[in-house]
């Protein structure tokens, strides 16, 4: 093995890096927040309503994100959505996660145990204000694992943003190894790099979890 | 004293598809007086009750809490979510399982519908909290949340989040159920403290001692029917109904060893 090579390669591997760090989080928050808006429509909206959320659902799980993430980009200037690489990138993230997401958080909001809810609408508690203080905080909680589980395979799907030229890590990775031959140095970097991020995720996850569950864990 | 509504239910049904669980029901309570529902389980007490604030809708009748219909601007017509709402504040319910909301201390599960509902500000509503803790006995627990709690006292939290909204009714569905033997007592007391003060409560308990000391009224219900109501020497001492003494034969079975 030769690793001189990431003495040129390194500055743009770490720009790369920087690039999949931000797609991934960026696409995991609106992905998060689409996902939270679609499970609130699904728990408080009509049935018709409902129903389009169900084959939005089934058509973004249903298909893969490759094909997603061609349509958008590539198909989109047919409809006039002209989009440059990284906003078409997080986009498609962010459609991509948000059926996963909202699964979550509706599961999640079906672990808050219904007596809870009742009890604040016998206080006279209004709905929008029942889900704030109460709905939100205990189904996030109950969400959390699932939550941190999910951005982490989502951080491994930035890889196919290369293929519409986000100048992400893979796409570096690709880069350095069609230039200098240097396949496996290249991936290695690529799975080192993986790696760092989601042990990182998994540990603020975790401590995470530690903290929101502190005073809801019964200790006799 | 505190201000004590009266409740009349008329004619009331309701049905779980097929299942009839409420059949025709009268009961009127008088505002100050305490009326404890008895019966078997399934018999469609805790229904009857849920009913009363409209947490279950009822299907057809009445109930009316101060004179005004509860859940239904006229037969068939729903009411508002504001004005139910409005209707619901003067009305406290106790559940069998606390309820408590656990990401809240005890303090704060009372302060939280002081603060949304009725709109103090967080000092104002603490404080009040504080009071209605400290007469329920836990002056010393307000920090706690209530998974740091023992069912007993988190019963009570319930009952300080309920009387700290100052209703003029309170609704306690089997409160003393889940809870362990020994702790059973604090709470009835907290409620015998509650129906010395004069505040019109309806009480679904299989605690017959309860029934027997406290009530006004005691009812007897049976398979969506309301079988008898009287007071409760009568009910309890002398039934008149057959399903009231298999009922209570069953209970003073259960009861002795």
């Amino acid at each position: 093995m030769d690793w001189s090579i990431l003495q040129q390669y390194g500055p743009a591997l770490l720009k790369g890096f920087g690039n999949t760090v931000l797609c991934w989080l960026l696409g995991t928050v609106f992905g998060m927040a689409l996902g939270l808006v679609i499970a609130l429509l699904q728990r408080y909206g009509s049935r018709w309503l409902n129903w389009i959320i169900q084959v939005y659902i089934e058509v973004i799980r249903g298909t893969p994100f490759l094909v997603q993430l061609f349509v958008l980009y590539y198909g989109g200037p047919l409809i006039g959505l002209r989009l440059d690489a990284l906003p078409a990138g997080l986009l498609g993230l962010t459609i991509y996660g948000s059926p996963y997401f909202a699964e979550i958080f509706r599961s999640g909001f079906r672990g808050v145990p219904h007596g809870q809810i009742e009890a604040a609408r016998a206080i006279g508690m209004s709905e929008p204000a029942i889900v704030r203080r109460i709905l939100l905080p205990l189904g996030l909680v109950s969400s959390l694992p699932a939550l941190v589980n999910f951005s982490i395979i989502l951080t491994k799907e930035t890889v196919i943003l290369s293929i519409i030229t986000v100048p992400e890590l893979m796409y570096q990775v690709q880069r350095m190894s069609t230039e200098t031959f240097r396949y496996v140095e290249a991936n290695l970097v690529l799975a080192l790099f993986f790696w760092a991020l989601v042990e990182a995720i998994s540990r603020v996850g975790r401590r995470l979890e530690t903290h929101v569950t502190k005073h809801l864990i019964e200790r006799t | 004293m505190l201000a004590a509504s009266s409740v009349e239910i008329r004619k009331v049904n309701k049905h779980f598809g097929p299942f009839h669980a409420l059949k025709d029901v009268d009961l009127v309570i008088e505002p100050g007086k305490v009326n404890c529902l008895i019966g078997p389980s399934g018999s469609g007490k805790s229904t009857l009750l849920r009913c009363i604030n409209f947490l279950e809708e009822y299907d057809s009748g009445e109930i009316r809490i101060d004179g005004q219909l509860i859940g239904y601007e006229a037969p068939g017509k729903k009411m508002s979510g504001r004005r139910l709402r409005e209707m619901r504040r003067s009305i406290g319910m106790v559940f069998q399982q606390f309820n408590l909301w656990p990401h809240m201390t005890a303090r704060e599960n009372v302060a939280e519908g002081l603060i949304r509902v009725r709109g103090m500000s967080k000092s104002e509503a603490h404080e009040r909290a504080a009071e209605a803790l400290t007469k329920v006995g836990l002056a010393d627990r307000m920090t706690n949340h209530p998974a740091r709690l023992s069912g007993g006292q988190q019963q009570r939290v319930a009952i300080a989040r309920a009387i700290a909204m100052e209703p003029r009714l309170m609704l306690f569905d089997e409160p003393t159920s889940a809870l362990d033997p020994e702790l059973v007592g604090e709470v009835l007391n907290v409620m015998k403290t509650l129906a010395g003060e004069g505040m019109t409560m309806v009480v679904v308990t299989h605690e017959m001692g309860f029934a027997a000391h406290v009530a006004d009224k005691v009812a007897f219900m049976e398979k969506g029917e309301l079988v008898s109501v009287d007071i409760p020497d009568r009910i309890l001492h002398h039934p008149e109904d057959a399903r009231i003494q298999s009922f209570l034969r069953t209970y003073h079975e259960r009861n002795n060893f």
